[in-house]
């Protein structure tokens, strides 16, 4: 099988441009818990921004819920500004099915009304089963079901990417 | 051997009912009030309540009185999403002569898909959860002397809250220990989580010597027992034990047991006081106790909500 290299560091300098112009006057990150939680992290350094990022945790409104449970470790939301009336960015590493973002906006709807979300990831893997898109998807790449793609994160801080 | 499996839990060990504390291994619990640690964040959205259970029904089915945990497990089980039903079993069909089999078979037939149940007859939750249908989990709520796990968990989640680390603790119970399914709970609890000293403080007749058993240090001194102490949990004083020549009045016990402010300067400094409820002001805690600042009984109460959504919705995840 063919295997797919992607340097997430490099993808991750492709984001920060997309997310720059995707940012307006009073808009806010918000990072999907884990991988998407650490790259808003580190955006929101690199942007200038002050304060910390939103990070939002999609389980509480998972749809797979009756079959998976409730994770142990599944983070929790934590959102250190208010979300009525905001100019949103949420964060992804990965974009597939789409299920994970509907849950995630759902989620962030229990805290406020947004003016407006817009999605930016470093990769999109196509398969989607809702009628959901990014604004910014730094790479775009077509993995069968079967293969597994995940954000690493070390100690220094620097990503890489995992496809299993 | 033959060994028989916990029925709390399925094949994979996952939590599946909550029957009692005892046998549950500390990750479990840990996950638990890792859990509860997320839903009390919900209280302070806008939207103060998430989808987990849409579409469930929830049973509550207290045999026995109980206004608090009653109105904790249905706000719990509401902030879920669930439809929560309330029977008052106590004064319907059991009192038309119904076995509690039966009753569980109707209330199966309804489609319930969960059943907290409080009854005066420990074991009571075990044989339900052994004869209803494989998707529907229990909740025991308290059943006689036996168990009250949610109630165990809470007062862990709260030790959690206020004193992080489980494993250099002295957590002295006080009181009626004997009679008491919350003292059992806790002292599973604080053993499973590693607590080093768990001191069971009373008289003779309510705090009997054979409690070694469990790992406990008995105290008939309330000084001794409480001396040092970074948590002291004080236990209802249950009016019945009166009569049932236990104790020679709610004035002598409250004399030699009861927990007053000068009692208490004997804990650490930092030492928390809590409680069950329903309190007896006066009797097993002076009222300067329960209003001063080492007290957290009330928020134990908000604790107990976030804990049973917890519960509720890690077994409901969970497939026989």
């Amino acid at each position: 099988m063919s295997r797919i290299e992607l340097d997430a560091e490099a993808l991750y300098a492709g984001l920060l441009t997309g997310v720059r112009g995707l940012l307006k006057a009073d808009g806010v990150l918000v990072g999907i818990w884990s991988g998407g939680a650490w790259l808003a992290e580190r955006l929101q350094r690199d942007c200038g921004l002050a304060g910390e990022p939103g990070v939002i945790s999609s389980a509480l409104h998972r749809d797979d819920f009756s079959r998976r449970g409730l994770a142990a470790g599944a983070g929790q939301t934590k959102l250190p500004f208010e979300i009525e009336g905001r100019h949103i960015v949420l964060i992804d590493d990965v974009l597939y099915t789409g299920r994970t973002i509907r849950a995630a906006i759902n989620e962030l709807y229990d805290f406020g009304r947004p003016a407006s979300v817009v999605l930016a990831v470093l990769v999109d893997r196509g398969g989607r089963e809702l009628p959901i898109e990014a604004a910014c998807a730094v790479a775009r790449i077509v993995l069968p079901p079967s293969e597994r793609i995940e954000l690493a994160r070390d100690a220094a801080g620097r990503f890489t990417f995992e496809i299993r | 051997m033959f060994v028989r499996r916990n029925p709390q839990l399925n094949r994979n060990d996952e939590l599946i009912h909550l029957l009692s504390i005892e046998g549950l291994p500390a990750g479990i619990l840990q996950h638990i009030l890792d859990t509860a640690g997320t839903f009390l964040s919900v209280n302070d959205r806008e939207v103060k309540k998430v989808p987990l259970l849409r579409g469930k029904s929830v049973f509550n089915l207290f045999f026995e009185n109980s206004t608090r945990t009653r109105t904790t497990f249905e706000i719990a089980a509401k902030r879920l999403s669930a439809d929560v039903i309330n029977l008052d079993i106590a004064r319907s069909s059991t009192a038309k002569g119904e076995s509690l089999l039966d009753t569980i078979a109707n209330l199966s037939a309804m489609h319930a898909d969960m059943f907290v149940v409080r009854h005066s007859e420990s074991g009571a939750p075990y044989l339900i959860a052994r004869h209803c249908a494989p998707h529907v989990h229990v909740v025991n709520a308290g059943d006689g002397r036996h168990s009250h796990p949610t109630q165990g968990l809470l007062d862990m989640y709260t030790i959690r809250h206020y004193k992080k680390d489980f494993t250099q603790l002295t957590v002295a119970i006080v009181g009626d220990i004997v009679h008491s399914r919350v003292a059992r709970s806790d002292i599973h609890a604080l053993t499973t989580l590693g607590v080093p000293e768990i001191r069971a403080v009373g008289p003779k007749t309510l705090v009997p010597g054979d409690l070694k058993e469990m790992g406990v240090r008995v105290c008939h001194d309330l000084a001794e027992g409480i001396r040092g102490a970074d948590v002291v949990i004080t236990l209802r004083l249950q009016n019945e034990r009166m009569s049932g020549a236990m104790l020679p009045s709610a004035g002598e016990y409250a004399k030699t047991f009861g927990l007053s402010p000068e009692k208490l300067a004997l804990a650490k400094p930092d030492a928390i006081v809590m409680h069950p409820g329903p309190i007896n002001r006066g009797v097993e805690i002076d009222s300067a106790v329960v209003d001063g600042a080492q007290s957290v009984i009330l928020p134990q109460v908000t604790f107990g909500i976030a804990v049973r959504m917890a519960v509720m919705s890690i077994i409901a995840g969970n497939s026989a």
